[in-house]
């Protein structure tokens, strides 16, 4: 699970050149909702323990505990200052050393990929970590005994994937519609919960491979995309008359 | 991060040529264009790598496009996609190999397979960039990566590990000419049979149509969710192609081919009408590069009449009859 900030919230300082998330309000990453959602309807299912796994700072952690309200059993914060300035290969690495830690499990899920970076390449590279077959884009899973099939999204339609257990999916925004939490629940999760928070040193790291300095890709600045120009020109008249005019545009259009 | 010394022995772009049925995809064309202004840079060449099942036919095809060097994996077990097969098989190439450059198609399956690869190959990858230069003084791979919806473009480099892998978004750069003269080599290499933990059992393709190639695009937001039909009826008239947001492709309305946004494809058509779509950022950053933007929302204050040329507040609904019923009678 990832905490991000709003997207249309973010903007680009002008003279650091830096990020400026200051006035942008926090979400748990839209994709991974759909992931939990999908988690918690296996659980019913089948059975088994839902446990969130998160690499961020500290205010990650009212936003793990919303996934408990939700429905998820445990959560575990994966946070320390040397996991900081990682891109997606220290993270994945991170994030796989947390799920061996953990020990058995049957599934590894995750968003497609998040709506800051959207690399969408952290769920591919926790599974060559841990070793374990993939499935991305995965809109619905089924799973009987050891075996799951996943429907995948691919261009022009789907297909229907079948891996044996243990698996990890990342899972297609919008494929399902995330629980709403439990009233009492969430008072339970924001009061009692406890939840567990790993340093580096606790989860037993190489340093040589996380954050910034396990890091193979560097940023060397960002760019706001200038806004195209274009003319907002506002066309009116009763409907009749704008419908001519739009089509007026349109021809005017293909004829440049 | 250590620089590896043997960074100086990686030589070579090569481009991983996506194909299915025996087609390449529209980006497996688009990646040669761009692997040979790289190389050219680099004073190197340029490698396409295709895997497949009875695919050496494309060789060809990838040196009229651009590659110097071909290099065709062809097996059963590459006859569909799957992460295992791919992985192990380009893994293996790249490694013994060693290109400076890997570069891969943005597509579900492109991301799925350099995901992975970057880490077997404990390297760099940068993600569906919509920049690719050479930096002039180091030679390093610059890629532009967009983020935050598409209104930040990070610049990302990977100084010190080799291949530099990146992902190209699908649709942005252009496709280079057939030149039917030129040569290159091709070498078929050999691929391991080993057992395949997964396996695709089903699967359900429609002709897929590529809209980031279409001169118009008909969008239909949330707001023009209940009259689809009409918005393909336009479409069809125009000799356009259809395209929704986000939303609509979430549902189910419209196949995900059509969706257009960060998240989807970006189309660059000579005009995008698009029907009641707010503006959010994700879908605005798909029409960026279209050259004329015509909007139609009954709400004044949405955003998108900002990234629009020409806007008209109104209802779907009513624009929708009269457009289809007034430009059945122009010809084009």
């Amino acid at each position: 699970m990832k905490v991000v900030p709003k997207t249309e919230e973010v903007r680009l300082d002008p003279t650091t050149k830096t990020l400026d998330r200051s006035k942008a309000e926090n979400e748990i990453n839209q994709p991974d909702k759909n992931a939990l959602e999908m988690a918690l309807q296996l659980k019913q299912k089948h059975g088994g323990d839902v446990v969130l796994l998160s690499m961020g700072p500290p205010f990650f952690e009212p936003y793990l505990r919303l996934g408990i309200a939700m429905g998820a059993d445990d959560a575990i914060l994966l946070s320390d200052r040397a996991f900081a300035g990682a891109d997606t290969y220290p993270t994945s690495y991170t994030i796989a050393t947390a799920v061996k830690k953990i020990g058995h499990f049957d599934l590894v899920m995750c968003g497609e990929e998040s709506s800051d970076a959207s690399t969408g390449q952290v769920p591919p590279g926790i599974a060559e970590w841990l070793g374990i077959p993939q499935v991305t884009y995965v809109s619905r899973i089924d799973i009987a005994g050891s075996t799951a099939r996943a429907k995948r999204t691919i261009k022009g339609g789907y297909e229907v994937v079948e891996a044996p257990l243990p698996l990890l999916a990342s899972i297609e925004l919008g494929c399902n519609s995330p629980r709403f939490p439990d009233f009492r629940r969430k008072r339970w999760a924001e009061k009692e919960f406890k939840l567990t928070v790993w340093t580096s040193a606790e989860l037993g790291v190489d340093p040589n491979k996380i954050g910034l300095k396990g890091s193979h890709t560097v940023v060397d600045e960002l760019i706001e995309l200038p806004k195209p120009f274009r003319k907002r020109e506002r066309i009116t008249g009763s409907s009749e008359e704008e419908a001519l005019q739009v089509i007026h545009r349109i021809k005017e259009a293909l004829s440049a | 991060m250590q620089a590896s010394p043997e960074v100086t022995q990686f030589k070579g772009v090569w481009a991983y040529l996506e194909q299915s049925s025996g087609r390449f995809e529209s980006v497996a064309y688009e990646l040669l264009g761009k692997a040979q202004e790289l190389s050219e840079k680099l004073s190197t060449n340029v490698t396409g790598v295709i895997l497949g099942h009875n695919v050496s036919g494309l060789a060809e095809e990838a040196i009229q496009f651009g590659a110097d060097q071909v290099l065709i994996a062809d097996s059963p077990v590459l006859a569909q996609y799957t992460t295992e097969a791919f992985a192990n098989t380009l893994g293996e190439l790249a490694m013994q190999r060693k290109p400076e450059i890997l570069l891969l198609g943005a597509t579900h399956d492109g991301r799925d397979l350099a995901g992975r690869l970057a880490v077997r190959l404990n390297t760099g990858l940068t993600a569906h960039a919509v920049r690719v230069e050479i930096e002039h003084d180091t030679n390093l791979l610059v890629c532009g990566v967009p983020g935050f919806g598409g209104s930040i473009i990070a610049m990302c480099k990977c100084p010190k590990s080799r291949p530099q892998m990146a992902t190209i978004r699908p649709g942005i750069l252009p496709i280079p000419r057939r030149n039917p003269e030129r040569k290159g080599t091709v070498e078929i290499v050999p691929v391991k049979q080993s057992e395949m933990r997964t396996k695709v059992v089903e699967r359900s393709v429609k002709e897929g149509i590529d809209i980031t190639k279409a001169e118009i695009v008909v969008v239909a937001g949330r707001g023009a969710e209940s009259c689809l039909d009409a918005v393909r009826k336009l479409a069809d008239s125009m000799g356009g192609v259809i395209g929704v947001t986000r939303p609509l492709a979430d549902k189910g309305l419209m196949p995900r081919d059509h969706q257009v946004g960060s998240t989807g494809y970006a189309v660059s058509p000579k005009v995008a009408i698009v029907f009641g779509a707010s503006g959010a950022a994700h879908f605005v950053s798909g029409i960026r590069d279209a050259k004329t933007v015509i909007t139609v929302n009954k709400d004044p204050e949405a955003a998108i009449h900002d990234y629009a040329d020409y806007s008209v507040v109104d209802d779907v609904s009513s624009l929708l009859p009269l457009l289809i019923s007034k430009f059945g009678g122009i010809s084009r």
